[in-house]
């Protein structure tokens, strides 16, 4: 709460005013804002610029490291899968070139080698030897394919031109997935055979399945056609097709983003087999793979988040805080300019009262004299000495110079109070005198007014001019919130020995209750329509204090206020 | 009882000697502090009242003047303004009882001379 009272922005009730020019308060709210903008533009601009390049910049770097690592694998598994193939090609070959034709030919001698291939490499599961007719003309296996014609055959016209031949994956009549290797042996009159062999893709399938994958990874082979050759992950059955896009060729090992479903994005990693149809494929939801970059950028952000509040409570504490300490600072320049000013006027009509009265006197003093001389004429000649006519008359002159004495010598005393510093005052004066000012607007507005004063009060020591411009802006205040037939109480008493009590009632308009907390607030005035500049009570109030009184206040809205100022018999020094 | 009254109003100052004499005492009166000066003379004053402005020589400076011919003389001072200059000096001269804001009450004059001239 303390901290709270210590940097609440005080000014941000404060009005703007229009009492001319360099009398009014700045306009704080505005600065206010200023200051926190520029404040907040200086703290937070780095922060949040390199928030944002590191967020791109570490993006990339751990873009780039996927698609790196992506290659990785898919080129490593790629090597490995052409060495299968190179392998068992190789081995093919090698049993063309250590063999004769007619070695080679005969039905156990072949029936050895598959054994020995079965035995050595395996995963082998028949062997034939085609001529260049395209018939099967020796065969060892587990299926009667002797004499089969396979010159039809696309296969077999392929390998008579680029002389091997790896087939995709196919079912074949045992709906059992396996691949095709052919070699063909030419010699150098012009003959020329095939040896082909089946394999089984068992093995074929375990390199794939060795392969280290991650929790949504998936890594299969397609044919150019997009049709599955190897168990997947995400697809159910092979020789299916995929539902990604079938990349295009590439000697190198590549990597790609697709959108798949549900839009998320899709990494593949794939490299085309050299000598096969095959394309190599390592997939991985983006998502996955980015995971460990979102959760360390989760925890930077968490932090610049932390910073960012701290840095705007910290910014708006301190701005409101230095803006408060320049709002004070103007608000006591305003009041003294205020202060100054009002001095001054009063001061200025005091100096137009006085010379008004000066003048007056003069030929006020003559008629009084010539009328005196005339009553005195008249009062010492035994004939005229019982007119009573003329005599009245001469009264009445005289009655009403004394009259036009008073009205001169009470703006005499006002001027002269002005000026003063502190004296020893009769109170009952003091009243006297400002309602000397005063009575005629009640007459006209037929407003009651009771002075209730206590016998045999003390004169004190006060500042007489001080003193009456509390009452008379009491007053004034006490008619402006009163209609016409009003009553004004004014009562003085002496309280607790040392001090005078004076309040002033009036049955006027009252103050809201969320009004009477601001009413001695500088500008505040629920009178600005009509001319009020919200000084008034503030001024009076300040004055109250210079005189080391307190004033009190008690209002019920529509019904009335009452003001009482306590002040002390005995003056005590204070310094302003 | 012997007054001197000095003012630059001689509608004024000739009036109020004449209403002073009516009643006894013998006022004499001047509407400048030249003509003042030269009435005092050939004539002893026991009290002089004197109007605070007044042109070439204020009544302030009169009764300095007057104060080294007869040192013995009181005075009442008059105005017609108020202000707090006048107020104090006059006090501080001849304290808070020798001031009077015109339009001078006869009897308060009178009170205050019987007063000021009183054993």
């Amino acid at each position: 709460m303390f901290l709270l009272n210590v940097f609440k922005p005080a000014f941000l009730h404060s009005r703007e005013t229009d009492s001319g020019p360099f009398t009014g308060l700045f306009n704080f709210k505005k600065l206010w804002r200023s200051r926190i903008i520029i404040l907040l533009c200086v703290a937070l601009g780095p922060l949040i610029s390199l928030a944002i390049f590191t967020f791109v910049v570490t993006k990339h770097d751990a873009e780039r490291e996927i698609h790196l690592r992506t290659i990785r694998l898919a080129s490593n598994t790629k090597r490995t899968i052409s060495f299968f193939f190179e392998e068992r090609k190789a081995a093919l070959d090698f049993i063309l070139r250590s063999n004769s034709f007619e070695q080679i030919n005969d039905h156990r001698q072949l029936a050895n080698i598959l054994q020995s291939l079965q035995e050595t490499i395996g995963g082998f599961t028949d062997l034939g030897i085609i001529d260049a007719t395209g018939k099967q003309i020796q065969y060892v296996g587990p299926y009667d394919l002797q004499d089969v014609n396979y010159s039809s055959e696309k296969w077999f016209e392929e390998v008579a031109v680029r002389n091997h031949y790896i087939s995709d994956v196919y079912l074949g009549f045992r709906e059992v997935p396996h691949i095709i290797i052919a070699v063909k042996h030419m010699f150098p009159n012009g003959f020329s055979y095939v040896l082909r062999a089946t394999l089984e893709t068992q093995r074929f399938n375990r390199i794939l399945s060795n392969i280290n994958l991650s929790g949504s990874e998936d890594a299969f082979l397609v044919n150019k056609e997009g049709i599955i050759q190897t168990p997947s992950r995400s697809h159910e059955n092979i020789m299916a097709k995929i539902t990604l896009p079938v990349p295009e060729y590439s000697e190198h090992t590549e990597v790609m983003e697709v959108t798949g479903s549900h839009l998320k994005k899709i990494v593949i990693g794939y490299a085309h087999i050299p000598d096969t149809s095959f394309i190599f494929m390592l997939t991985e939801k983006k998502e996955a793979l980015m995971r460990p970059w979102r959760t360390t950028q989760s925890i930077i952000i968490f932090f610049i988040i932390l910073s960012i509040l701290s840095t705007l409570i910290v910014v708006y504490l301190v701005a409101t805080h230095l803006v408060n300490q320049i709002f004070l600072a103007d608000l006591e320049r305003v009041q003294t300019l205020h202060e100054v000013e009002q001095s001054s006027k009063l001061a200025s009509i005091g100096r137009l009262a006085a010379g008004v009265a000066h003048e007056i006197n003069n030929p006020l003093a003559i008629i009084n004299e010539k009328a005196g001389l005339v009553k005195d004429i008249f009062s010492f000649k035994e004939e005229y000495k019982h007119d009573a006519k003329i005599l009245g008359l001469i009264e009445s002159i005289l009655a009403s110079v004394d009259r036009c004495g008073k009205i001169t010598k009470r703006l005499l005393g006002f001027a002269r109070n002005l000026d003063a510093t502190i004296q020893q005052v009769d109170i009952s004066a003091v009243i006297e005198d400002v309602l000397g000012f005063l009575v005629k607007e009640a007459e006209y507005r037929s407003i009651l007014i009771n002075l209730d004063i206590e016998e045999n009060l003390p004169q004190f020591e006060t500042d007489r001019g001080k003193l009456q411009q509390i009452l008379l802006n009491l007053v004034n205040n006490a008619f402006a919130a009163m209609q016409d037939n009003g009553r004004l109480d004014i009562r003085i008493r002496r309280v607790e020995h040392d001090f005078i009590a004076i309040s002033v009632k009036d049955d006027g308009s009252g103050i809201p209750e969320a009004d009477l907390k601001r009413i001695f607030e500088p500008f505040f005035s629920t009178k600005t329509k009509n001319g009020g500049t919200g000084l008034g009570l503030f001024i009076t109030y300040g004055l109250i204090q210079e005189l080391n009184g307190t004033l009190q206040v008690v209002s019920t809205f529509g019904k009335g206020s009452e003001f009482t100022i306590t002040l002390p018999l005995t003056r005590i020094s204070k310094q302003r | 009882m012997k007054i001197l009254l000095v003012d630059d109003e001689f509608e004024l100052v000739s009036t109020l000697a004449e209403r002073l004499s009516l009643r006894g005492i013998d006022a004499d009166w001047a509407t400048s502090g030249e003509s003042a000066l030269a009435k005092l003379q050939d004539t002893t004053y026991d009290l002089a009242v004197l109007d605070i402005k007044m042109p070439k020589i204020s009544g302030l400076k009169l009764r300095k003047k007057i104060q080294k011919i007869q040192p013995e003389m009181r005075y009442i001072f008059m105005t017609g303004h108020g202000s707090a200059e006048d107020f104090y000096s006059a006090s501080s001269e001849e304290g808070p009882d020798s001031y009077l804001v015109k339009p001078v009450n006869i009897d308060d004059l009178i009170a205050k001379i019987t007063a000021i001239l009183a054993p």
